[in-house]
């Protein structure tokens, strides 16, 4: 079944014209209303007028999350406030968030991307849908759930958390399909069996894990646990959340929204594009964004993308599952976190020294973050208190920048290791 | 007052050994060590007979070291010996922080050493009630 038939199954003939065409509308509309564009351009002497063909757009500047951070909070947007119905938010790299803003027509577009993947995954009007992923500023609950409202499915908000609470209501209300991160989905699954209950005892048969990188054995695990099939998406903030791709019910890559995306791969170093199948950095253009059109993000995400039609008979390209990033950002439960920030927030605490070391690991199914810090001031000595005091306050401040529960340990100055290059201040020993 | 020194401890295997072996390479003897059981970390509290040269050997040795004044005071070693020092403390509002005590069997004495909210009224009521303060030189 099919959510836009007509738009999954174009030819790659007409999905090409109908991208070349947006991409010299997007590339003016940009141009015309966003003065960061428009600068761009100017200092290189490239005019919307010059592109004409897919090789002409690799002229285009990158966009990159700096550039979120620079233009902080609004300036890359392309309408009035009067025309921006929603804001979302997610992690910069240090302290302000990057901020996007949606157009009535942009939430359209984007519960349609979402409704794509839901039908072609095997997602139903008829289905009872629990939303287990953290309600707010994250696209990711917003996201799924415009989107399967708009499929017609009956949606059950319940956030994240309270885990138990969650598997009564999923067997009680007959829940058929499940959303949460693929570490969280995990913890339900276990939380299930603590709970004395086999996935018989429930209804659910569909699983939307996304989120989260995570490999093809995690969702083999989750279809085991659960006795069900599932689903990985991707998405990012920057250029919309979730319903830039999403798999099929075939599970074999994820179909990229192309009438709506433009997707390249680059090389990392060379940015070079490079051929299908090949792996490289993703890099994104919104083709129908009003609210905030972007141009070429850098998504540092590293995957490749195959144009052979798929078996689904849909024609849309698909990218596989990301392998890797080219920067140090970590996936903490669903939430990025970037080492600088968590520098940042040290940097401004003179009872610590520079030396930190960040440590990733994975207890059960949940990631865990924990931060070493040597302490360089003398006087916390005096006093137990002090040193449990500072402990807590790094901790609340942790919190206030990351989002998440870190884990704050103590130690003595020039316990950690020194590095004479660039420092690898990051221990992740999840999938180890 | 008797001057004490107050490590950084980790907790972790072989950390408290770590430092004994550097005291016993340079032949600094302890008078004292108090250190209370933590989760991640915690503060171990000793006196040397030579806390200065004690503090430079630990320091080159990577620990981190202060030096903090305690209240030493030396009691009969009889049931109540505390008791009695306590109250004329607790009866003015002073609080006690930190306490660690140790006997002498030859002497039938018990030293006492303490960390309080308010050092100068406690000190003015100890010396008041006759009490016998102690330093680093008695101990």
């Amino acid at each position: 079944m099919f959510f836009q038939k007509e738009i999954e199954t174009m030819s790659r003939k007409e999905i090409e014209n109908l991208q070349l065409e947006r991409i010299k509308h997007i590339v003016a509309y940009a141009y015309d209303n966003v003065p960061f564009y428009k600068e761009k351009f100017d200092k290189i002497g490239l005019k919307p007028s010059h592109i004409k063909t897919f090789r002409d757009y690799e002229n285009v500047p990158f966009t990159t999350k700096d550039d979120f951070r620079s233009n902080y909070p609004y300036s890359l947007f392309a309408v009035p406030m009067d025309d921006i119905v929603r804001i979302h938010a997610s992690s910069g790299t240090t302290g302000k968030p990057v901020v996007v803003g949606y157009t009535r027509k942009d939430l359209d577009i984007w519960s349609d991307v979402v409704a794509r993947f839901i039908v072609s995954s095997g997602g139903r009007k008829s289905d009872i849908v629990q939303n287990a992923f953290g309600y707010g500023l994250f696209t990711g609950a917003l996201g799924l759930h415009m989107g399967w409202e708009k499929v017609g499915a009956t949606v059950v908000p319940i956030s994240s958390g309270n885990t138990e609470r969650q598997i009564m209501l999923m067997k009680d209300l007959k829940v058929t399909a499940l959303i949460a991160t693929p570490s969280y989905g995990l913890y339900m699954g276990e939380t299930m069996l603590n709970m004395g209950l086999k996935p018989s005892d429930l209804s659910l048969r569909l699983g939307f894990f996304g989120a989260e990188a995570s490999t093809k054995e995690t969702h083999e695990q989750l279809r085991k646990i659960f006795g069900i099939k599932t689903n990985d998406n991707y998405g990012l903030t920057e250029v919309m959340g979730p319903g830039v791709a999403g798999e099929c019910y075939l599970n074999d890559g994820m179909h990229i929204a192309e009438d709506h995306f433009y997707a390249e791969i680059l090389n990392k170093e060379t940015f070079k594009s490079m051929g299908e199948n090949e792996y490289g950095e993703l890099v994104i253009t919104t083709l129908t964004k009003e609210g905030l059109p972007v141009l070429r993000y850098r998504t540092k995400d590293i995957t490749r993308i195959s144009k052979k039609p798929c078996a689904c008979s849909r024609t849309m390209a698909r990218m596989d599952k990301i392998i890797g990033r080219t920067d140090d950002m970590l996936i903490i439960r669903g939430v990025n976190v970037f080492p600088s920030q968590i520098e940042a927030v040290l940097m401004d605490m003179e009872e610590v020294g520079n030396s930190f070391e960040i440590i990733v690991d994975r207890v059960g199914y949940m990631d865990t973050l924990e931060v070493r810090i040597e302490i360089s001031d003398e006087k916390l000595l005096l006093d137990y208190g002090l040193l449990e005091k500072l402990r807590d306050r790094i901790r609340k401040k942790f919190k206030e920048v990351l989002q998440i529960d870190v884990k704050v340990k103590l130690v003595e100055p020039m316990s950690l290791q020194r590095f004479e290059g660039k420092a690898r201040r990051v221990k992740d020993l999840r999938n180890k | 007052m008797v001057e004490q020194m107050a490590v950084f401890m980790e907790n972790r295997q072989g950390r408290i050994m770590e430092l004994a072996k550097t005291l016993k390479e340079n032949a600094i003897d302890l008078i004292t060590l108090s250190i209370a059981d933590t989760k991640d970390f915690g503060i171990l509290r000793c006196i040397a007979r030579d806390n200065s040269k004690a503090q430079k050997v630990l320091k080159d040795a990577g620990f981190t070291v202060t030096t903090t004044k305690l209240i030493g005071v030396e009691v009969a070693d009889e049931p109540g010996g505390m008791c009695d020092i306590l109250t004329l403390l607790g009866d003015k509002n002073i609080n006690i922080e930190y306490l660690y005590s140790y006997a002498h069997v030859a002497t039938k004495k018990a030293i006492i050493l303490f960390k309080v909210s308010d050092e100068e009224l406690a000190l003015k009521i100890l010396n008041e009630n006759g009490i016998k303060l102690l330093d680093n030189g008695v101990i």
